[in-house]
């Protein structure tokens, strides 16, 4: 039997939260009324004319930047005509050759087996309006009518096209969600899939492993997490490996994803490839990014995720730890603040990803409502390596830290959760335990190591769990040591 | 006692600022012309009335506090492709029939800042395709020189009205010849100035990389005085030019001694009609014994121009026209789908030129084609640019014929598309080029029509050109006025 080899690439578009439009002085604002972040240019008034955003300029090619692409000296903008009632011009500003970013890459990591995924390109372009079908199939076709509203028509959309070199739904996701960190490092976008202002098209096709050619490909539209193109895909492959099996043949066409169903349906058949009559917008000059441009854009580049990942690793937080850690921003912050003012960087990281983030989910609140700082978690590490503090105690007074209870020591004092750490104190219990297990104490000697635990299990009964375990221990080897 | 409709804007800024006359006068005296030739010539689409008497009355009190702006008060027309606030704005088309536009466009809004008196609204070819004013989905303009003729175009209605005297200056926009050649069919001067000059924001476009807004006028410093109100950096316009300003109207007075003058080869011979070829090397010769030095220049390129024009102006038409589609503004004609929408009120809202021109222009982008057509004009626009240039490191200005022909007869090209595309024959090069020209009467024909003759200039030469069109103006003492404007039917 035939084993196959999935062949994925993905479109993604990245709206960009600048201040105003693409071309116009319209804010960016999604929230408002319909059609009140509207004017002559983004409604295509006859006689408007388009002006470049420099600010979106700057976004694209931060994000150009990120991907280690080739930020082209002089860039081109062409117009994409096709007729669609939420396109204004009926024509897109878009890019077609001599986009602003060439030629990139972007790592990705799926269970700590890496990869590096190309990046075509990336290019400018505007958003549409939206439409909304009124009528029983809440498509346009069949609609009684369509309500249009044009605030997001205009709006930056940035493409970033990468390479065919995802091999499977678990990279496809995995690349998807790097992208949608570094565009969120970048502060560029807020990037959020459920919204829309980070999209994902995807081409998926299945080639015999061993092949160089590739097999004919769908595009997959409508997913709207991370999870469902994960499904997606996975659901395409085995699709299109079952009609092949069959004998049957996989056609050019864009399909939808059914997240309810679970599945793919057929939607548009590209008959050859559409014409969409590419040519070099006349309204705009060729966009000139000269060498200081293109070095200051590099060199406002913020420390990236994966650079943050492996600075945390180094620091001896795990690679899990790190992760989550870069993907919470706040916690990430609080991180640094903690690591650098001493603490140990291992132990807050667990710390952070575990105890905190149980705490957020279970009272449903944010890091700022709770009574943790930097100087607390400095504090909690200290008591924890001096021994003031078992494991369990310190989680129990990170708890109460977060409740607002007061810092560690004070937490730790009003719940009487301190240890006992001092030798005497620690000596006189064990002593007393001692005597109890005269027989114990004898098959110690004799060499089973077992009674040892059952000892040091009476001592901290007897001190209410407070004596530090492990001076527990030593000392009972000691004195049972002939 | 002259009528005040046919004074020069200088004549009429002078007599407004030494107390002769009101600008409420003068607009009336306009309106009186309009009132009697409009049914003639059918310049305007639609007269401001209410907005123009405001527009005067605050000129009226502008003037008596002596303020200097020397269009303060003028009465002109706007060819009705430019999007004015409030004030209808159709392109001729049955498509925007009754739009009323929420904004002004930046040579509206520059104009108004100048005091100038909008009188109206003038006729064109649908979205400014064509060369004779026939092409208007409301009824074809006439040439007031002969109201059998057509006035030229597409800024036919802003040629007439400067040649009769219903606007004392007018605006139009050149795409391949649209204001020069009308001016040429009726004895006035129009000038297209370097691409980039004017600001397009609020034309409504036709072919993005070639439309210019300029000016029509009855003399040289006139034009040079409209110009310069609207020239400048636009930042709504992208392509708009952000350098230094040519000194447009500082050498009117310097006549061209010492000026090298090249006539053009391509453009002196076959095609050209020998009346209006004889008149041009009449004043090629004058010029020549003004002291300038003149030669002949080839532009091999020029062969082309129309050809590549014809792709690259379609193309981009075909573009910029896809706004239309009856979803936010104009005509609305229904259809069970949204593409049957669509397609019906474009269907019903384009006329015959302007579809064939879009489809032109759909086709020569489309894939496989493009490259054999658009891709071919492209290369052909390099080369004729190059062409200028190596011309104008030569000669400082080059001169030909407007037109080929003087105004030619209602009806006589309307079969035929090709016949109307050659009309544009000497003008279309120097919109390729992106370089300003300029067309003066130099007299008439034995028909009694006028002849125009061109001036070319390299980009930004506007202040020679205009030097240059001053010193003809002079030599061509061209002082005839059409029939229609000096019959004495005039109402009191
Ligand atoms: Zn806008």
């Amino acid at each position: 039997m035939t084993e196959w080899e999935a062949v994925i690439g993905i479109e993604t578009h990245v709206e960009l939260q600048t201040k105003s439009k693409m071309f116009c002085g319209c804010l960016v604002d999604s929230g408002d009324e319909p059609n009140t972040a509207v004017c002559p240019v983004c409604l295509a008034l006859p006689g408007a004319l388009p002006v470049p955003n420099k600010e979106a300029i700057e976004g694209i090619l931060s994000i150009g930047d990120a991907l280690e692409c080739t930020l082209i000296e002089d860039s081109l903008f062409y117009r994409k005509n096709y007729f669609y009632p939420d396109l204004p011009k009926n024509y897109q500003i878009s890019q077609y050759t001599f986009p602003l970013c060439l030629d990139g890459r972007l790592a990705v990591d799926v269970d700590g087996e890496p990869t590096m995924v190309g990046i075509t390109r990336v290019h400018m372009e505007e958003d549409t309006g939206k439409s909304t079908h009124i009528g029983e199939s809440g498509r346009i076709h069949g609609a009684d009518h369509t309500l249009l509203d044009f605030n997001r028509a205009g709006v930056p959309l940035v493409e970033v096209v990468s390479e065919p070199d995802i091999r499977s739904p678990e990279q496809a996701r995995a690349y998807g969600a790097e992208l949608q960190r570094v565009v969120r490092a970048l502060g560029v976008s807020d990037a959020r899939l459920e919204e829309g202002s980070m999209r994902f098209d995807v081409n998926v096709s299945v080639r015999p492993v061993g092949s160089d050619v590739l097999g004919t490909r769908t595009e997959v539209k409508n997913v709207n997490s991370l999870r469902s193109m994960q499904r997606a895909i996975a659901y395409e492959i085995t699709r299109q490996i079952e009609v092949l099996e069959n004998g049957g043949s996989i056609h050019l066409e864009t399909r939808h994803w059914d997240e309810s169903k679970g599945a793919t349906r057929s939607g548009r058949t590209k008959e050859g490839s559409e014409d969409y009559r590419y040519f070099q917008d006349p309204d705009l000059l060729p966009l000139h990014i000269d060498e200081a441009w293109r070095k200051r854009v590099h060199e406002r580049r913020p420390e990236l995720p994966a650079a943050k990942r492996a600075r945390y690793a180094a620091l001896g937080a795990d690679p899990r730890t790190a992760e989550l850690l870069v993907d919470a921003g706040d916690l990430a912050a609080l991180f640094e603040a903690a690591v650098s003012a001493g603490a140990e960087p291992r132990t807050v990281g667990i710390w952070l990803t575990g105890e905190v983030v149980a705490y957020l989910r279970r009272e449903n609140v944010t890091l700022d409502e709770t009574g943790l700082s930097a100087d607390s978690l400095v504090e909690l590490a200290q008591m924890t390596g001096a021994g003031d503090l078992s494991a369990t105690a310190a989680k129990e007074v990170l708890n109460g830290v977060l409740a607002g209870e007061g810092t560690p020591s004070q937490v730790a004092e009003s719940r009487d959760l301190l240890q006992i750490s001092d030798a005497s104190t620690i000596e006189t219990e064990v002593m007393a335990v001692l005597d109890q297990h005269p027989d114990a104490i004898e098959k110690i000697r004799d060499g089973d190591a077992k009674p040892i635990g059952f000892l040091v299990g009476q001592v901290m009964r007897a001190t209410g769990g407070k004596a530090d375990p492990r001076m527990v221990q030593d000392l009972i080897r000691r004195k049972t040591q002939a | 006692m002259t009528d005040l409709a046919d004074l020069t804007i200088a004549q009429a800024g002078s007599g407004l600022r030494s107390g002769e006359f009101t600008a409420v006068d003068l607009l009336a005296a306009v309106e009186r012309r309009a009132a009697v030739t409009e049914a003639h010539l059918h310049a305007y689409l639609t007269l401001d009335r209410s907005g123009a008497r405001t527009a005067a009355e605050a000129a009226d009190a502008a003037l008596a506090t002596g303020d200097p702006r020397p269009l303060l008060g003028i009465p002109i027309a706007l060819k009705d492709n430019m999007v004015t606030r409030g004030v209808e704005t159709t392109a001729s088309s049955q498509i925007l029939a009754g739009w009323k536009p929420p904004y002004d466009g930046t040579a509206a809004i520059r104009l108004k800042e100048a005091g100038a008196v909008i009188v109206g609204k003038t006729n064109l070819d649908e979205f400014a395709m064509g060369s004779s004013t026939e092409n208007s989905a409301y009824g074809p303009t006439r040439n007031p020189w002969n109201t059998n003729t057509v006035p030229g175009g597409s800024s036919g209605g802003s040629a007439a009205a400067v040649a009769v005297g219903s606007a004392l200056g007018a605006f139009g926009s050149d795409t391949g010849g649209s204001i020069r050649q009308p001016a040429s069919l009726t004895g006035t001067v129009g000038a297209k100035p370097t691409y980039g000059l004017v600001s397009r924001y609020g034309l409504i476009a036709f072919a993005s990389s070639l439309d210019q807004i300029g000016p029509i006028a009855r003399t040289v410093p006139d034009a040079a005085a409209l110009l310069e109100a609207v020239v400048g950096w636009d930042p709504m316009d992208a392509t708009s030019y952000n350098g230094d300003l040519p000194a447009i109207a500082k050498s009117l007075d310097t006549g061209v001694a010492g000026l090298r003058i090249g006539v053009v080869t391509e453009l002196s011979g076959e095609g050209i009609d020998p009346e209006v070829l004889e008149a041009t090397m009449r004043i090629v010769d004058q010029l020549s014994n003004a002291g300038a030095d003149v030669v002949e220049i080839s532009l091999p390129a020029i062969e082309y121009a129309l050809s590549a024009y014809y792709l690259i102006a379609p193309a981009e038409c075909s573009a910029n026209l896809a706004r239309f589609d009856g979803v936010r503004y104009g005509l609305r004609v229904d259809g069970a789908t949204t593409e049957e929408m669509m397609a019906k009120t474009r269907a019903e809202g384009f006329g015959p030129e302007v579809t064939r021109r879009i489809l032109l222009g759909t086709y020569a982008l489309s894939a496989g084609y493009y490259d054999a057509f658009y891709g071919q004009a492209q290369r052909v626009r390099t080369l004729l640019r190059n062409d200028f240039a190596s011309a104008y490191g030569r000669v400082d200005v080059l001169v030909s014929p407007t037109s080929p022909t003087t105004a030619f007869e209602v009806g006589a090209k309307t079969a035929d598309p090709l016949t109307m595309y050659f009309a544009d024959i000497c003008t279309i090069a120097t919109n390729l080029a992106g370089d300003p020209a300029i067309s003066v009467p130099i007299g008439l024909d034995d028909a009694g029509l006028p002849i125009g003759f061109q001036i070319m200039a390299p980009a930004l030469g506007e202040e020679v050109m205009f030097r240059v069109a001053a010193e003809v103006e002079r030599l061509a003492a061209f002082t005839e006025r059409p029939r229609l404007a000096t019959s004495k039917v005039v109402a009191p």
